[in-house]
């Protein structure tokens, strides 16, 4: 890692232990940027960054293979309890999506479902129940098109 | 373990370096206020080479714990490039500290974004993740023993039990992974429940580590007492102390083998304020707060904790780290008021 940082030249790097990261994120998680970990402090600080911002219902993930194969997806459960009752929130998949439109250039498309689907959040008008609100999927979806194709 | 009522018990007190010294004496000072029947054993713990070569901490040091028991103890610095393990893995060592034990209370008047942590870490702290067996299979790829003994698991599930029980806590949480690690955390989970079996007045549930991090960050007020193997703990233990405003609010006490407890703060040494009057020796104090309870001292620890908890409270003398600029010996003499106002 040493030796990468040398060749980029101006990327800092420091190594501070897991339990120091755990930490400081509970304090003051502004202070982080990118975190590079082996597998089992990943698996635990990713759960743990979802929850500072709200959990696995809203947070995008991608994996990235050999070969030029990523896959990008939502990390929370199927829900069967709400399954079939146009009850679900799509957020997770949605930024997922936007993750996989970025990685692939299309940072325009990125950039304009991104916006559409935080600003129908922030409006809090149009929210299905896990955040807050009492829309269905549907009309959660619904808004969001809307914004994206005012935008043109 | 109980004292006899009125008598004086000593315990060894380790100053440690750096802001050590100047928060050992605040303690010392407020338990004087408090009437604490505690007369302090002062030692200092530096790495000797003993007579096969071996590092160990000083006999006087070693001979006061074991007829004492009950120890305070200060940051310890760890010089670099020193050529020996470091004191408090030494210490670990010496007396088999297997149990390391962090309640995280919610600090009124210290504001984070988490205002009701009502929990406790009780840490496994003698192997898994941390047994330093590793080894090279070729160059480049390195492989690391993550060692789980049923004897190990068992001992610190019962100490989290009795701990529950003792402290009136409702229920005891195993961490772990054992969906991954089938075999190690497997034998880990399975030393728990045997040990719940014989705890029925306290309840036992067993949650993933990586949903109990995504659910401590969103609301800790639902956790309680928490068991776990080395690793886990290690974190837990410092996200848990981060969530209630760090390492200088956080007592910790480590359980050993034959009765010896050793109660700590787990700050550093400050080096840059050493000496100046700045240091905030509330974590020292509130580990001093809890040996006060392991020895069945409850009263004085009442008094001397709400007292702490009054000051901090009350916002008019703080430390620097606590948004105040008062010196130590201010805030612990603050402290040392109040506990007097209270006979």
């Amino acid at each position: 890692l040493a030796d990468v940082s040398h060749v980029m030249g101006a990327i800092k790097t420091q190594s501070p232990l897991p339990r120091t990261f755990s930490r400081g994120m509970v304090q003051d998680p502004s202070h982080f940027d990118v975190l590079v970990m082996p597998n089992l402090y990943g698996d635990i600080l990713s759960d743990l960054c979802a929850g500072l911002i709200g959990g696995l219902g809203v947070t995008p993930s991608g994996n990235i293979g050999a070969n030029g194969v990523a896959i990008f997806e939502s990390v929370h459960g199927t829900a069967p309890d709400i399954a079939g009752k146009d009850l679900a929130n799509p957020t997770a998949l949605l930024l997922s999506a936007v993750m996989m439109l970025r990685h692939m250039g299309l940072h325009g498309h990125a950039k304009k479902i991104e916006t559409a689907c935080f600003d129908t959040i922030r409006d809090e008008k149009v929210l299905t129940k896990d955040l807050g609100g009492n829309a269905k999927c549907s009309e959660f979806t619904a808004d969001i098109c809307r914004r994206v194709q005012d935008m043109d | 373990m109980k004292v006899v009522c009125g008598q004086i018990q000593t315990v060894t007190l380790i100053p440690g370096d750096g802001i050590g010294p100047e928060i050992s004496t605040a303690v010392m000072k407020i338990f004087e206020a408090a009437k604490a029947p505690i007369q302090w054993e002062e030692r200092n713990v530096t790495a000797i080479k003993g007579p096969g070569g071996r590092w160990m901490i000083p006999p006087e040091a070693k001979e006061s714990m074991n007829k004492n028991k009950i120890g305070l103890k200060g940051p310890l610095k760890t010089p670099i490039a020193a050529g020996h393990p470091s004191m408090n893995l030494l210490l670990r060592k010496t007396f088999d500290l297997y149990a390391n034990v962090r309640p995280c209370v919610s600090i009124e008047g210290y504001k984070t974004p988490y205002t009701d942590v009502d929990l406790v870490t009780i840490r496994e702290n003698t192997e898994g993740e941390y047994s330093g067996i590793e080894h090279l299979i070729v160059d480049g790829v390195v492989q690391s023993i993550k060692l789980i003994t049923e004897d190990a698991s068992r001992r610190i599930a019962e100490y989290a039990f009795e701990y529950a029980r003792n402290n009136q806590r409702t229920s005891v949480t195993a961490v772990h992974k054992a969906n991954i690690m089938r075999m190690s955390d497997g034998l880990f989970l399975r030393k728990c429940r045997e040990v719940a079996e014989n705890f029925k007045d306290v309840k036992f549930t067993e949650m993933y580590l990586d949903t109990v991090c995504l659910n401590m960050v969103q609301d800790p007020s639902h956790f309680d007492v928490l068991v776990m193997p080395n690793l886990y703990g290690d974190i837990l233990s410092d996200l848990c102390a981060g969530l209630i405003g760090g390492l200088g609010v956080t007592p910790s006490g480590n359980i050993g083998a034959n009765g010896v407890a050793i109660f700590e703060s787990v700050h550093g040494t400050a080096p840059d304020i050493a000496g100046k009057d700045l240091a905030n020796p509330t974590a020292l104090l509130l580990s001093a707060v809890m040996m006060l309870r392991h020895m069945g001292l409850h009263g004085h620890a009442k008094k001397i904790e709400t007292a702490c908890f009054d000051t901090i409270r009350d916002e008019k003398v703080l430390t620097k780290d606590l948004g105040g600029n008062a010196k130590c010996s201010e805030f612990t003499a603050d402290i040392c008021r109040r506990v007097q106002d209270m006979d």
